[in-house]
């Protein structure tokens, strides 16, 4: 199959960039990074810059393959990272407009590329559990009620992408942080540092320039992992409670 | 800054104050409907008359509208900065192609809730204006009532003329829709914001939500419409 490609290409964090157009022969087998790769060849072969992506599992665990593909962050599957999308979704001739996630708190580094450090930086505010809890047994020997272990298991799925912020109106980085407070929070070895945890990220999340959530669920939409706004209400809850019910410093 | 500024400064207490202000709104316009539909009694205006009179004298009354004006200002203001907040959030550049869905909302309404807002901010201007500052600045006739003492504002004869004009009644009605369309996405908005998300009861906040939504905007078009129509 023959396929246009809008993608936008840009030489680092400081120029301006703009879009450029390529055809690539694909075939229905390839994931859309190995349409990629096959265009890169072409583009080296040629002598050309070749369009920097990023990607390391490609199998929808890690979260690098950030772009937006005809509008939607992970292109159009639903519950699918762009390394697990698949070629046969497209037909032959079809544009495809390739852009990198768009946030103030996101710039752009190289093309498709864009800086997520803000995530990392979120998480070490408070995203994990400050003593050591030990080895699977440890944990199996504490009671966990059934309901909580299965929420905080799929909020655990969330792989950091930023896709929820890439397609939020708001650039909200709710859904993320949610995620976190609610895998942690909800289980017992996490539970006791929750009201510090939850102010903490939620502090670094607005100094990090991230938006105000307006519930549009775009992220939730386009979720890789399916994460629900459930969450987010969870979060909501959780940052009342720990504000206004606990004698922390806000 | 003190810990409750903080606490109202962050993103989720900003939000919070968007949801309890909004809160206050629909409650307010449920009475603000009840009293309206008195328009449509067949007394020559006198239960709709003995009413505004009662709601603007009575002290409590006073004191909860200018809680109202407060947290109009306040929901409107509060809004703008969250809108400004989001543009600059989003960065300097755009996508070139965007789509929006969503789960359990419209992705399109939830998206433009600043617009609606500042419509229906101009439809409240344009309201105050006509009737509340009308009447404020003695403009009404006066009206007596046997069995009533004293003499009565005739707000109604005001209301019914105004109603007679095609231009306002388009306005008012094309209004009512986008307070509609603003609702549609803020009523179960407000209570996702609370955090009040539930397997048991969201979905029926949902199905009020709408329900609301449909019915409260169309029984304020409604009174314009008969009037318009029945003059
Ligand atoms: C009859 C008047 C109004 C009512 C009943 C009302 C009600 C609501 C409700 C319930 C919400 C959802 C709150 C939440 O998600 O937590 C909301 C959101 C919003 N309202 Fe209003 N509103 C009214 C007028 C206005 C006006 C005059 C503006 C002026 C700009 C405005 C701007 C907004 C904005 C921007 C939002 C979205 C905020 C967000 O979700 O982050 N509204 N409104
Ligand atoms: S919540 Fe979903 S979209 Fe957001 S970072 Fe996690 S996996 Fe990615
Ligand atoms: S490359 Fe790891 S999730 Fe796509």
């Amino acid at each position: 199959m023959k396929l246009n490609l809008k993608i936008w290409r840009q030489k680092n964090a400081s120029q301006k960039g703009g879009f450029q157009t390529y055809t690539v022969d694909a075939n229905t087998h390839m994931s859309f990074l190995e349409m990629l790769d096959v265009l890169n060849e072409s583009l080296i072969a040629k002598k050309e810059e070749p369009v920097a992506f990023e990607h390391d599992c490609r199998e929808g665990i890690c979260g690098a393959c950030s772009m937006v593909i005809d509008g939607q962050p992970h292109g159009p599957w639903k519950g699918t990272t762009t390394c697990q999308l698949h070629m046969r979704e497209f037909k032959d001739g079809d544009t495809i407009t390739i852009e990198p996630f768009r946030a103030r708190s996101f710039p752009v580094v190289k093309d498709l590329v864009v800086d997520r450090s803000a995530f990392d930086r979120i998480i070490q505010a408070g995203g994990y559990i400050s003593v050591n809890t030990g080895q699977a047994p440890d944990g199996n020997s504490i009671p966990v009620v059934r309901e909580d272990s299965s929420l905080a298991f799929e909020a655990a799925a969330c792989i950091g992408c930023g896709a929820c912020v890439a397609a939020c109106p708001n650039a909200s980085a709710m859904l993320f942080v949610s995620a976190k407070v609610s895998h942690l929070g909800l289980l017992p070895q996490g539970k006791v540092e929750q009201s510090d945890r939850v102010l903490n990220m939620v502090k670094q999340m607005d100094d990090e320039g991230f938006g105000r959530c307006s519930n549009v669920t775009a992220c939730e939409a386009e979720c890789p992992k399916e994460i629900s706004v459930a969450n987010i209400a969870r979060l909501n809850r959780a940052y009342l409670g720990a504000a206004l019910g606990s004698e922390k410093e806000v | 800054m003190s810990w409750f500024s903080h606490f109202l400064n962050s993103s989720i207490g900003q939000k919070l104050i968007m949801s309890l202000t909004g809160l206050f709104l629909i409650l307010f316009l449920v009475v603000h409907l009840v009293g309206n539909l008195q328009l449509l009694a067949d007394d020559g205006g006198e239960s709709f008359n003995l009413y505004t009179r009662f709601m603007t004298s009575n002290p409590l009354i006073k004191t909860i509208s200018y809680g109202l004006y407060f947290f109009i200002l306040l929901h409107t203001i509060m809004g703008i900065m969250l809108k400004r907040n989001s543009q600059v959030s989003r960065g300097p550049v755009g996508y070139a192609v965007k789509k929006t869905r969503a789960v359990g909302t419209s992705g399109l309404l939830s998206s433009k809730m600043a617009w609606f807002g500042i419509i229906i901010l101009v439809f409240l201007i344009l309201h105050m204006y006509q009737f509340w500052l009308q009447m404020k600045m003695g403009a009404t006739p006066m009206i007596t009532y046997p069995g009533h003492e004293g003499e009565y504002k005739d707000l109604y004869s005001m209301v019914i003329e105004a109603f007679k004009d095609t231009t306002f009644v388009v306005i008012y009605v094309l209004s009512m829709i986008v307070i509609g369309l603003h609702l549609w996405h803020g009523f179960q908005s407000a209570f996702q914001t609370l955090g009040l998300n539930h397997k048991k009861y969201t979905p029926l906040i949902k199905w009020v939500g709408k329900a609301y939504s449909i019915i409260i905007p169309a029984g304020f078009a409604i009174i314009p419409i008969l009037v318009y129509l029945s003059h």
